[in-house]
C-alpha cells in the first residue's frame, strides 16, 4: 500500500493538481517496492507522523507505534525496574491505610513521610537532579502498584509529578531544572499544576487569570483566581497558567495569549481555600488558589511567553499513559477481590463461578483490563522510543482506561453482593475514586471529540490555522474541511482494504481480518462524513462521538492483537489465554464499529438523534422532565 | 571501630504458597516470587544501625546461591551494606547445600576479610535450620551470641540480650564473636528507590566455594518431600454434652 498523503492536499490549489500527485505517487509505487513518501508539495508542508491513529482517519495502516508491541528496556532498566517494584508494593501493602486515608481525607502523616523517603514522588526527575531517572515505561510499571493500592495517594503523586513539575521537565531551561528539580525531588517540596478556572474547565483557552509585565521588565506581576487545584494547599512550587499581553507580529495589536509560569508560595500574594469535600480521592489535597499581585520574575516564564496552552497540553498529553497505567493496577485488584469471592462463594448449592451470569461479568474484566494494560505499555514504550506522535493513543488511553476501570470495578462489587458494598471490602472507595478519572484531565466527553477532529483535521489537511483548531475548532476546522470536501476524497484513493495478517500471529489471522474491516469501512465513513456536512461537520457531535468510539474500538483491537502476537511469539505460559480474549474482543470491537459508523449514514440512526436532540431541547425548555406524574398528582 | 559481616540468603518469599514438585524431590523454585530471608533482614538492619552509630566501619554481606542470589544482596546493599560477595553454587549443589557447608564458607570469608562480626538470621524461613551462626560460631572458634533480642557494644565487649526459654538472658561476649539476630531485635528498614539506584554502583564480588577451599559435597540426602497432610474440616456442635462425648469417642478424654 502506497501512503499517498491527504495531508499535501492543504497545499494543492486545484484538483488538477491533485490528479497529477496521484499519478505521481502511482508511478513510484509501480517503481520501487519501498514505502514512497509524497514530495513536500511545499517547505511548509505538514510533517509526516507515525501516530497509527492519526493515519488511520486518511486510510492508511502506519503499523511503526503498534506492530510489534514496543518492547523498550534494556536489560538494565529491567533489572532495575524488578529491584523496585518490591519495596513499593510492601510499603503500599504494609504502610498506606487506603480507607484511613479516605476517612481522614488526607495522606497520613507516616505514609506521606514514608513516600517521601522512598523516591515516590521525584520517579522521572534525572539522579543527578535528586529523582530516579525513570523512563515512561518504568514509571508506569510503578505507579501501577499506586493504582493497586490507593488512588487518592495516587493523586497526591501525579499531581506533584505527572503535571505539578512535569512542565519545567519537559521545557525548563537548564537552569530552571537545576534550581527546581532538586526541591521537588529531596526537598520534599510539593508541586502543583493550576489551569483551571472557575469560568474556564474544558475551554481552557479562555482561562481570565492574567499576568502583566512589571514597568522595570524584571517581573510579571500576576492576578487572579484557580480553582480544583490537587495540591492547591499543600504545593510550594506551581506551574500557573495565565492570559499575558502579546504582540501580534502580522498586525502589530497587542492580544493577550496564555503563558505559564513557575510560581513559588513564598513570592506572596498566594492563598489557598479549605480542603474542598469530594466523591472520592479525598486523601488528594483539593483547593482554590488564588494570586494577588503576585511578582514572578521573567526568568520563571516556562517555555516562550504566549506558548503556554502548548505548554499546558503536552503536560496534559505527556500524563495520561500514567492514568492507564494506574488503572490497569486498579483492575487488577478489584478484580482478584472478585475472583477471590466468586471461586468461594457457594449458593443454589454451586460455586458462583460456575455461573454463566458470573462468567461474563469475570471475562469481561479480564477482557478491558488486558486492552488497557496493553494500551498503558504500548503508549509508555513509544514515549520512550522518542515519539512525539501520540496525542491521539493518549487520549484513548485516558478514555479507555477511566471508563474500564469503572466498569470493572462496578461488576467487582455487583460480584461480591451485599459484600461488595460494604466499605470494608475495599471496592466502594474505589469506585468513588474512580469518577474522577472521567471528568478530569479533560473529560472523555472532551477528549472523544478531540480524537474525532483531530483525526479528520489530519485528513484533511495541515493547514497551519487548523493546528489551532481544538482551542476554536468552529473557525477553523470548518474552513479548512469545507476546502477539503471541494477536492473530492475518492479520487484520492482512501478505502482500499488495509492488510494485517502480516503483523500477527496465525492464531489471530481471523481477528485481524476483523480489525481490518473496520480500519477499511472507517476511512470511507469519515469521508462520507465530509462529503455530505463539510464545514457542518464540527457542529454533528452525534456523529463526531461515533467516530471517536469506533477509533477507540479499533485502536483497541489493534494494541490487543499485537501484544497477543508477541506473547504468542514469545511463547509465554498465558499467551493462549491472551489469544482467546483478543479474539473474543475483535469480534465484538468490529461488530460495533460497523454499528457505529453504520448510523453516520442511517438514515433511522439520523432520526434518532435528531429526535433525541429535540427531547434534549424540550427537557431544557421545561427545566426537567416535561411529563407530569402518571397519576397526574 | 569493626568490620562486620551479615549472610543473607535468597528464599521463595514469605507470601508464596510453596508447592511441591510431583515428583517429590523438592519444592518447585522456578518463577516462584524469591526475597530475602526476614531473619536476614533483620541482621543486616542491624549491622547497619552500627554502622550508623559508628560502631562499625564496614558492612560486608554474603549470600551463597545461584546467580539470583546477587538479587539478595542487592537488596541489601540498598539496605545499607557496603559491598557484596556471592558465593555461587549451582543448582545441583543447592539442593543439599546446608549449615555445615555455609558456615565453613561464613567462616573462611570471616578470616580473609578480617571481620569483628558476623551477624546472620536465626534460622531461614525455608529449611528453618537455625544451624548456621552456632557451626559459624564452632569453625571460627568464637563465642557466640545467638537469637539475639538487643545488642550494645562496649569496650571491645557486645552485650547481648537472648530470647530464651521462659525469659530473657543477658550474656557478654568478647570480640570477634558471631550473633544471630531473633524477631524483636530491630524493625528492618524498607529499602528505599534512591539508595536502590545506588546500590547499583556498590561492588559486588564473586567467589566459588572451591575457591575458598570448601567441599560442598552432599551430607545429606533428600528421600522425599511432601505436602503436610490437609487439615480436615470442622464441625460446630450444639452443645458441651456432645463435645464431651465427641471427645471420648476420640479418645482424647
Amino acid at each position: 500500500m502506497f501512503k499517498l498523503s491527504l495531508q499535501a492536499l492543504g497545499n494543492i490549489k486545484n484538483e488538477a493538481q491533485v490528479l497529477h500527485l496521484v499519478k505521481r505517487v502511482n508511478a513510484r509505487a509501480l517503481a520501487t517496492a519501498a514505502q514512497p513518501k509524497v514530495e513536500k508539495a511545499k517547505d511548509n508542508a505538514p510533517k509526516e507522523s507515525r501516530s497509527f491513529m492519526l493515519n488511520l482517519f486518511r486510510g492508511v495502516v502506519e503499523p511503526a507505534q503498534v506492530f510489534p508491541y514496543p518492547e523498550v528496556l534494556t536489560p538494565e532498566q529491567t533489572d532495575t525496574l524488578n529491584m523496585l517494584i518490591d519495596p513499593v508494593t510492601k510499603f503500599f501493602e504494609e504502610i498506606n491505610n487506603p480507607l484511613k486515608n479516605d476517612e481522614d481525607s488526607k495522606v497520613e502523616e507516616k505514609t506521606a513521610e514514608g513516600l517521601w523517603d522512598l523516591g515516590a514522588f521525584s520517579l522521572q526527575v534525572p539522579q543527578e537532579l535528586g529523582g530516579l531517572g525513570l523512563s515512561n515505561t518504568q514509571y508506569a510499571r510503578l505507579v501501577e502498584i499506586v493504582g493497586s493500592n490507593d488512588l487518592g495517594v495516587g493523586i497526591t503523586l501525579g499531581a506533584h509529578q505527572s503535571i505539578g513539575f512535569k512542565g519545567i521537565l519537559l521545557f525548563g531551561t537548564p537552569e530552571q531544572k537545576a534550581k527546581y528539580l532538586p526541591r521537588v525531588s529531596t526537598g520534599r517540596e510539593y508541586a502543583a499544576f493550576c489551569l483551571t478556572e472557575p469560568s474556564s474547565g474544558s475551554d481552557a483557552g479562555s482561562i481570565k487569570s492574567r499576568a502583566v509585565l512589571s514597568p522595570d521588565g524584571k517581573h510579571y506581576i500576576l492576578n487572579g483566581s484557580k480553582i480544583w487545584i490537587s495540591n492547591g494547599g499543600i504545593a510550594e512550587i506551581m506551574t500557573v497558567f495565565a492570559q499575558t499581553p502579546v504582540k501580534d507580529p502580522k498586525t502589530g495589536k497587542e492580544v493577550d495569549k496564555v503563558s505559564s509560569f513557575i510560581v513559588e508560595r513564598s513570592f506572596g500574594g498566594i492563598t489557598s481555600g479549605p480542603p474542598e469535600k469530594k466523591m472520592g480521592i479525598k486523601a488528594s489535597n483539593t483547593t482554590s488558589v488564588y494570586y494577588e499581585d503576585v511578582k514572578i520574575p521573567v526568568e520563571n516564564v516556562l517555555g516562550e511567553i504566549g506558548e503556554g496552552f502548548k505548554v499546558a497540553m503536552n503536560i496534559l498529553n505527556n500524563g495520561r499513559f500514567g492514568m492507564a497505567a494506574a488503572l490497569s493496577g486498579t483492575m487488577r485488584t478489584v478484580t482478584r477481590k472478585a475472583v477471590e469471592h466468586a471461586t468461594s462463594r457457594i449458593q443454589f448449592g454451586r460455586r458462583i463461578d460456575s455461573y454463566g451470569t458470573i462468567q461474563e461479568k469475570l471475562a469481561r474484566m479480564a477482557m478491558l483490563h488486558y486492552v488497557t494494560e496493553s494500551i498503558a505499555y504500548c503508549l509508555s514504550g513509544n514515549m520512550d522510543s522518542g515519539s512525539v506522535d501520540y496525542h491521539l493513543e493518549a487520549a484513548i488511553s485516558k478514555v479507555f482506561a477511566s471508563e474500564a476501570a469503572w466498569y470493572v470495578t462496578d461488576e467487582a462489587i455487583q460480584i461480591l453482593g451485599g459484600m461488595g458494598f460494604m466499605r470494608d471490602t475495599g471496592l466502594e472507595v474505589v469506585l468513588r475514586d474512580l469518577r474522577i478519572f472521567r471528568i478530569f484531565e479533560g473529560t472523555n466527553d472532551i477528549l472523544r471529540l478531540f480524537v474525532a477532529l483531530t483525526g479528520i483535521q489530519f485528513a484533511g489537511s495541515h493547514l497551519r490555522e487548523l493546528q489551532k483548531a481544538f482551542k476554536q475548532p468552529a473557525a477553523h476546522l470548518s474552513l479548512i474541511l469545507g476546502e477539503v470536501t471541494k477536492r473530492g476524497l475518492r479520487s484520492v484513493g482512501m478505502g482500499a482494504t488495509p492488510n494485517l495478517s502480516n503483523h500477527v500471529h496465525p492464531d489471530l489471522n481471523a481477528s485481524a481480518a476483523l480489525a481490518a474491516r473496520s480500519v477499511a469501512l472507517f476511512g470511507p465513513a469519515v469521508e462520507g462524513l465530509l462529503v455530505k456536512y463539510g464545514r457542518g461537520i464540527i457542529d454533528q457531535q452525534f456523529l463526531l462521538n461515533r467516530v471517536a468510539q469506533s477509533a477507540i474500538d479499533i485502536y483497541a483491537m489493534v494494541v490487543a492483537l499485537s501484544r497477543a502476537t508477541r506473547s504468542l511469539q514469545a511463547g509465554l505460559p498465558s499467551a493462549k489465554h491472551e489469544a482467546l480474549m483478543t479474539k473474543v474482543w475483535c469480534s465484538e470491537a468490529s461488530a460495533r464499529v460497523s454499528t457505529n459508523l453504520g448510523a453516520l449514514s442511517n438514515s433511522e440512526s439520523l432520526d434518532n438523534f435528531a429526535t433525541l436532540s429535540q427531547v434534549a431541547k424540550n427537557v431544557c425548555e421545561a427545566g426537567g422532565f416535561v411529563q407530569a406524574n402518571p397519576l397526574n398528582l | 571501630m569493626a568490620r562486620v559481616l551479615v549472610g543473607v540468603k535468597r528464599v521463595i518469599d514469605y507470601a508464596v504458597k510453596i508447592r511441591v514438585k510431583p515428583d517429590k524431590s523438592g519444592v518447585v523454585t522456578d518463577g516462584v516470587k524469591h526475597s530475602m530471608n526476614p531473619f536476614d533482614e533483620i541482621a543486616v538492619e542491624e549491622a547497619v544501625r552500627m554502622k550508623e552509630k559508628k560502631l562499625a566501619t564496614e558492612i560486608i554481606a554474603v549470600s551463597c546461591g545461584p546467580p539470583q542470589a546477587q538479587e539478595t544482596l542487592r537488596t541489601a546493599l540498598a539496605m545499607g551494606v557496603d559491598r557484596g560477595i556471592h558465593v555461587e553454587v549451582g543448582p545441583a549443589e543447592l539442593n543439599t547445600l546446608q549449615p555445615i557447608h555455609v558456615s565453613k564458607i561464613l567462616a573462611k570469608l570471616a578470616t580473609e576479610e578480617k571481620a569483628d562480626i558476623v551477624i546472620v538470621g536465626k534460622q531461614a524461613i525455608d529449611d528453618d535450620c537455625n544451624q548456621t551462626a552456632q557451626m559459624t560460631a564452632a569453625v571460627l572458634d568464637w563465642p557466640q551470641g545467638t537469637f539475639a533480642s538487643k545488642v550494645e557494644k562496649t569496650n571491645g565487649e557486645l552485650t547481648i540480650l537472648r530470647e530464651i526459654d521462659g525469659g530473657l538472658e543477658t550474656i557478654k561476649v568478647k570480640l570477634p564473636a558471631v550473633l544471630s539476630a531473633d524477631l524483636r531485635l530491630n524493625e528492618p528498614r524498607y529499602a528505599t528507590l534512591p539508595n536502590i539506584m545506588k546500590a547499583k554502583k556498590k561492588p559486588i564480588k564473586k567467589v566459588t566455594p572451591k575457591d575458598l577451599g570448601v567441599d560442598l559435597s552432599p551430607r545429606i540426602e533428600i528421600v522425599s518431600v511432601e505436602d503436610p497432610p490437609t487439615r480436615q474440616a470442622g464441625s460446630i456442635l450444639p452443645d458441651v454434652d456432645t463435645l464431651v462425648t465427641k471427645l471420648k469417642e476420640g479418645g482424647h478424654l
